[in-house]
């Protein structure tokens, strides 16, 4: 009649599963607010071509994004049927480059200006003419690196 | 009449539920990997300079690659599926028998590989103002695609690695051998049509 004697016959009580659900809602909403949402809501149509030699845009928030593509069915009657510039979040003409890069320089650390990279996200069928002067301006503005954004293409052996 | 207690609802299995959710999130927020095609323009000629007192550069040294309104391409003065544009541009690049119509050859001693022939060749690459910029990107891949073959093949000889795989030292020294020297045209405003 010991006192520690061991009680074989009584089984562990089991674990509490109750706050189980409560920590996975915890990861789940954690994952669902750092999740980030692109930024600028897109105004006109964006397909981007196919390449193979691809590199990955590191730093987010160095990048600026320029987007040239059909105008939506929404904006169409407005703006046209032709490739049309967006910058943010509204419609704009090659003119507008510069100052769009010169704002976008002032929004950054003056440290990080240097590395700053210009993507241009343009739709595969749009006429070379728009993507030119794009560039031109790019020069002109000497935001000189640039990504022509592209998909991977996927290999067929 | 006394109310029966209703029977509790078993909750053990809201967790798998909630994991569901989670993992649904999981795999449709791709957190969307922005690829692309990386490029550096050159810089804008000063204003004040009229004209350009470099050497022309031989006809033998410059791989022209000259992409119409249809898409369709001409290099070296040969129409050329975008296809075939990566081995012609290897070889021109390369030159491995001293052809007399390929780009010349000077020798150089360069780190790691001692004395070494370094092509004098350069691409150039003029396109239509009515080109397609899905057919603009898949040759400037294409060009790309050459000059990084070229490398891995010399690294994968030298140092038995990929290029990537490369310290900077050796990657210089590769860079060396294969310079990516892709010329794009001045956009020219001649000629009919849109």
């Amino acid at each position: 009649m010991s006192k520690f004697r061991k009680d074989s016959g009584k089984e562990l009580p089991a674990i509490s599963t109750s706050s189980l659900p409560d920590i996975v809602f915890m990861i789940l909403i954690f994952f669902m607010v750092t999740v980030k949402m692109r930024d600028v809501s897109l105004k006109v149509h964006v397909v981007t071509p196919q390449a193979t030699e691809l590199s990955k845009l590191e730093k987010k928030s160095l990048v600026s994004n320029i987007y040239v593509g059909e105008p939506l069915a929404q904006y169409q009657r407005t703006f046209g049927s032709e490739p049309t510039i967006q910058l943010n979040d509204q419609f704009a003409g090659v003119g507008d480059i510069i100052n769009f890069i010169t704002a976008e320089r002032e929004a950054r650390d003056e440290a990080e200006v240097p590395f700053m990279i210009t993507s241009l996200k343009v739709d595969q069928y749009t006429k070379m003419g728009i993507v030119t002067d794009i560039k031109q301006e790019l020069r002109k503005a000497s935001a000189l690196h640039i990504n022509y954004s592209a998909r991977k293409k996927e290999t067929v052996d | 009449m006394a109310r029966r207690k209703l029977p509790e609802i078993p909750n053990a299995s809201l967790a798998d539920i909630a994991f569901m959710v989670l993992i649904f999130f999981l795999m449709v927020s791709t957190m969307d990997t922005d690829m692309g095609l990386e490029r550096r323009l050159p810089p804008m000629p000063p204003p004040d300079q009229e004209k350009d007192d470099t050497p022309p550069i031989k006809e033998r040294n410059v791989f022209v690659v000259l992409v119409n309104a249809q898409n369709q391409l001409l290099v070296e003065g040969e129409w050329l599926q975008v296809e075939d544009l990566r081995e012609k541009a290897k070889e021109f690049m390369s030159n491995p028998n001293d052809d007399p119509n390929l780009p010349e050859m000077t020798e150089k001693d360069v780190p790691f590989f001692g004395p070494t022939k370094i092509t004098k060749g350069v691409i150039s690459l003029q396109n239509h103002v009515g080109t397609q910029y899905g057919t603009y990107i898949a040759v400037q891949s294409e060009l790309v695609g050459a000059i990084n073959d070229l490398r891995n093949e010399l690294s994968q000889k030298q140092f038995g690695k990929p290029y990537n795989k490369l310290n900077s030292d050796q990657q210089d020294a590769v860079q060396e051998i294969y310079p990516s020297r892709i010329s794009e045209a001045e956009p020219k405003k001649i000629g009919g049509g849109k």
